[in-house]
């Protein structure tokens, strides 16, 4: 990876699997996530990525006095897990995002830049 | 939260590296935890089963679909079951005033044991309870072995039904009625022990055969071979045979047979697709560890006083098997085999190939009598196999004519892609045989 290279979260959300699927099919849907991983790891893109426990909890109002408790949204909203991966710019990053499995199951990911730190000196380019 | 389990449970499928699962995974466990919740649940609440198993897959998709699969998959995803189950279970003795008839059994069933098990010996055990109430003899064969492939081999309906070429909703029937045919005779979940173990093993071993059969004989469709039904009968054979009760001399000679007749596989289908006989087969193709397995086995089954069907057929493909070459083969003791054989199943078959091997024995006159015999019982006629053997006599007695008349009738009777061809090839020779016949009387 170029030193150039920026950090972006992909937020996965949605992606139910049908109920009717076979045992086989939900094999080859994980080795599917597992392949592509595994292409982020050697390109040297992947940086972290977890799932998410469906259950949790919001907090809101004064103090975050007023609590609710999670599944929050409908299930095609609700966030399934994320990545962290290194990429270029936010074209290349959602170029990336669109090898993820999720879209065969009608799930979506959101691809966001995280915030460039300020730096204290103006970096030399190289050349 | 998901607790881990130790190694002590050890993976029943082992990962071929981390981070990668085996293909049958899914497969394996689904059967594992379906018959274990069975169990725990009943055999009247399987469908609560098979939706446990359906959750427990999806939070194994949602989890593990991030890169880390756990150091024990199959430990982990039954411990997501049973942790399912102990909800359940513990909700139901909340609510238990306002439950139904049926879950109040279930709660009797439950309060006999505080703690459902989940020992490796008690879901192994498990599957074999499965097995039993699957190859109840209260369910058609058809039946037998749909539910087989659905709650222990964990295939989806759509997998079964493109086996057998049916639609989905053929298979969807078939289960329902299935289940209900299972709450309706009342079918204990359980091992049987005493008597009835002997008559419910004789079925259990008959659908097994039947799966194998299926896989090793397709009779439809594009594949000779769908190895993954013959394999999946010699799977629960082996789970059979595990346990003590089940291990007698006929699981053995079934097992033997299956592995036999499996080893030979590798070597049964040409390039092109079409079928091999056993003479145009390559030896060197044979997979040596099966032959070995099987010759162990039937040398298990030789034990007692017992000679089911099982041991004479296991006998007679030991014998194909411990040949070097086709020219080898000790037909007299293969015949002597049929001999015995036809005295307990005088199935058309079986007399079928006891015709062949007395061809090889004394002729194919000889060969074409034996089956003259059994040529105008119900069902043979119209046997492709019957009329590509009397094909086969022909040939070799000369009569052109008659080979190539039995040839096409045999091609009318199948439509197994692989075993059209292998006709068709043969009826090429022949008729090429034909004409040179035909040339030479010209230009004598």
């Amino acid at each position: 990876m170029t030193t150039e290279a920026n950090t972006f979260m992909f937020i996965l959300r949605g992606g139910k699997s049908r109920r009717d699927m076979s045992p086989t099919e939900y094999g080859q849907l994980i080795q599917k996530y597992l392949d592509w991983i595994e292409t982020l790891k050697n390109s040297g893109r992947y940086k972290a990525g977890d799932p998410l426990e469906a259950a949790g909890k919001v907090l809101s109002g004064k103090g975050g006095n007023l609590v609710t408790d999670g599944p929050f949204a409908e299930s095609k909203e609700t966030i399934g897990g994320y990545f962290m991966i290194a990429a270029r710019d936010l074209e290349e990053a959602s170029e990336i995002a669109k090898g993820c499995p999720i879209f065969e199951n009608e799930g979506t990911v959101e691809v966001r830049q995280i915030a460039e730190k300020p730096r204290p000196e103006i970096q030399q380019t190289a050349g | 939260m998901i607790s881990v389990l130790t190694d002590e449970n050890g993976p029943v499928v082992e990962s071929t590296e981390p981070g990668q699962l085996v293909d049958n995974f899914f497969r394996l466990e689904a059967g594992r935890m379906v018959s274990t919740l069975t169990r725990i649940f009943g055999l009247d609440n399987i469908d609560l089963a098979e939706d446990l198993v359906q959750d427990a897959m999806l939070k194994a998709l949602q989890q593990w679909s991030f890169g880390n699969i756990p150091r024990n998959p199959s430990a982990w995803i039954m411990q997501v079951a049973k942790n399912r189950a102990l909800d359940i279970l513990r909700r139901r003795t909340l609510f238990q005033r306002k439950e139904t008839e049926i879950s109040r059994t279930i709660e009797s069933r439950t309060q006999l044991q505080a703690e459902p098990a989940f020992s490796e010996a008690e879901i192994r055990d498990d599957q074999l309870r499965m097995i039993f109430a699957c190859c109840h003899p209260s369910l058609s064969p058809e039946a037998q072995i749909t539910l087989t492939l659905k709650t222990l081999c964990g295939l989806g309906v759509a997998e079964i039904a493109r086996s057998f070429l049916t639609s989905e909703e053929a298979i969807a029937k078939r289960l329902v009625r299935a289940k209900q045919r299972l709450r309706e005779a009342k079918v204990p979940f359980e091992i049987p022990a005493g008597d009835e173990l002997t008559t419910r093993l004789d079925s259990v071993l008959q659908v097994l055969y039947l799966l194998f059969n299926e896989g090793y004989n397709a009779s439809h469709g594009p594949e000779l071979i769908r190895w993954d039904l013959s394999s999946e009968a010699i799977r629960l054979s082996e789970l059979l045979l595990e346990h003590a009760a089940c291990n007698t001399p006929a699981s053995n000679a079934l097992q033997a047979l299956m592995l036999l007749q499996a080893s030979r596989f590798p070597a049964r289908v040409a390039d092109d697709g079409g079928v091999l006989l056993l003479e145009e087969q390559d030896r060197s193709r044979w997979n040596k560890t099966m032959i070995e397995w099987g010759l162990y086995y039937l040398d298990q089954s030789a034990e007692g006083e017992d000679l089911s069907v099982f041991h004479l057929q296991a006998g007679i493909a030991a014998c194909h098997s411990s040949a070097n070459s086709y020219e080898s083969t000790d037909w007299q003791k293969i015949l002597s085999l049929y001999d015995m054989l036809i005295e307990i199943d005088e199935s058309p078959v079986v007399a079928l190939n006891r015709a062949v091997a007395i061809a090889k024995v004394r002729g194919a006159r000889a060969g074409l009598q034996a089956v003259a015999e059994i040529q105008n019982k119900k069902q043979i006629g119209s046997y492709y196999l019957l009329h590509a053997v009397l094909a086969e006599f022909n040939l070799e007695l000369g009569n052109l004519q008659q080979a190539s008349d039995h040839l096409l009738k045999a091609l009318e009777l199948t439509h197994v892609e692989s075993e059209r061809s292998f006709l068709a090839r043969k009826l090429r020779r022949c008729e090429d045989a034909k004409a040179r016949l035909s040339m030479r009387r010209k230009s004598a």
